[in-house]
């Protein structure tokens, strides 16, 4: 079976408060789920890598069918764990090292 | 060529200008290298000063707009009259028929809007279409409403501009993508705000036109036009006098 092709995303947040990582995912999924309903959100095959609570910053794969529609969910959160928040996508990546090294930066 | 990314539509408050200092400096650090700030004609020169101030110390380009907010088409043509030759962008916002049909007919006008959530005054049709088309403007689409409305109302509204999208990609009409935002957590990257216009049927490489290529074309066609040579579209006085 070929396998699916992917892509990684460095994300920063942009928040008053520091959202805890269950929080992020909690936002992210549900932006998905809202716009685009379960079935979509299932074919987006997202995945949390590793989440910053100091820096704020997340990063995580997504399939690169689902990368535009997934910012577009991105885009659309405005609030995380009941405080007003924006979350922008810093880099995309077709390998985790180039993101890894940018994320230490 | 880097694109130059665009929000034609960045709603400042010019009395505030710690805060708008804040907004444009979180424009710069998302991308943005040209904004255009709605500046009321009764709006002071010193506060104007004061963004293009801001503007140039985090090095965005500033623009000058205006909305219009005619309620027939007579005042409509007066405000043009009057401001054309001030402002390097104008929006009309279409508050009815008449003035969205005289809107989308006169060479002067840049932009038109149509009020976000009230449907029964968004009058891109057909008709409209063909006008706006036959003319300069490019047709506005806020992205504040996406952000602030909810379940069956975001539905809605994504729905109705799908609609008006379709109609214009029909014409041709240019589309511009802006903000219209006055908070900073409600800016985007401008390739955030074009992954969005794939939620109303534009493709990747139009979206990213709208943010870019459309509004930059508009502004300097209209520096073109508001410079001191400007004689006709290429016709440019270079040098006046006796030993011409």
């Amino acid at each position: 079976m070929k396998r699916s092709k992917r892509r990684y995303l460095l994300l920063q947040i942009d928040s008053d408060g520091a959202p805890s990582q269950r929080d992020f995912l909690d936002a992210a999924w549900g932006s998905v789920t809202k716009l685009y309903g379960e079935s979509g959100a299932s074919c987006a095959s997202l995945l949390l890598i590793n989440f910053d609570e100091d820096t704020k910053k997340a990063l995580v794969r997504v399939s690169l069918d689902a990368l535009q529609p997934f910012r577009a969910s991105l885009a659309l959160i405005t609030r995380i764990a009941d405080r007003e928040a924006a979350v922008h996508v810093v880099k995309v990546s077709g390998t985790i090292k180039s993101l890894r090294e940018k994320a230490a930066r | 060529m880097k694109r130059v990314f665009a929000d034609l539509h960045l709603r400042l408050n010019p009395n505030d200008p710690a805060y708008a200092a804040r907004i444009l400096i979180k424009a710069a650090s998302l991308g943005y290298g040209l904004v255009a700030v709605p500046i009321s004609p009764i709006t002071h020169m010193q506060d104007r000063e004061k963004i293009i101030e801001i503007c140039k110390s985090v090095n965005i380009d500033f623009v000058s707009r205006v909305n219009l907010q005619a309620r027939t088409r007579d005042q409509l043509m007066n405000q043009l009259r009057k401001l054309r030759r001030k402002y390097e962008v104008i929006c009309v916002s279409c508050e009815n028929r008449q003035v969205a049909r005289q809107a989308a007919k006169d060479r002067r006008v840049d932009l038109i809007s149509f009020p976000s959530v009230d449907y029964s005054r968004r009058f891109l049709d057909k008709s409209e279409a063909e006008l706006i088309h036959s003319g300069l403007a490019a047709w506005e689409i806020d992205t504040k409403p996406f952000f602030l409305l909810e379940g069956p109302a975001r539905t809605r509204f994504i729905s109705t501009i799908r609609r008006e999208t379709s109609i214009a990609k029909d014409f041709e009409i240019p589309l511009v993508l802006s903000s219209g935002v006055s908070s900073e957590l409600l800016l985007r990257k401008p390739r955030e705000i074009a992954a969005l216009a794939g939620l109303f049927g534009l493709t990747e490489s139009s979206a990213l036109d709208s943010v870019s290529k459309v509004p930059v074309s508009i502004v300097r066609r209209n520096r073109e036009k508001l410079g001191s040579g400007f004689v006709a579209p290429g016709i440019t006085v270079l040098k006046e006098g006796n030993d011409c």
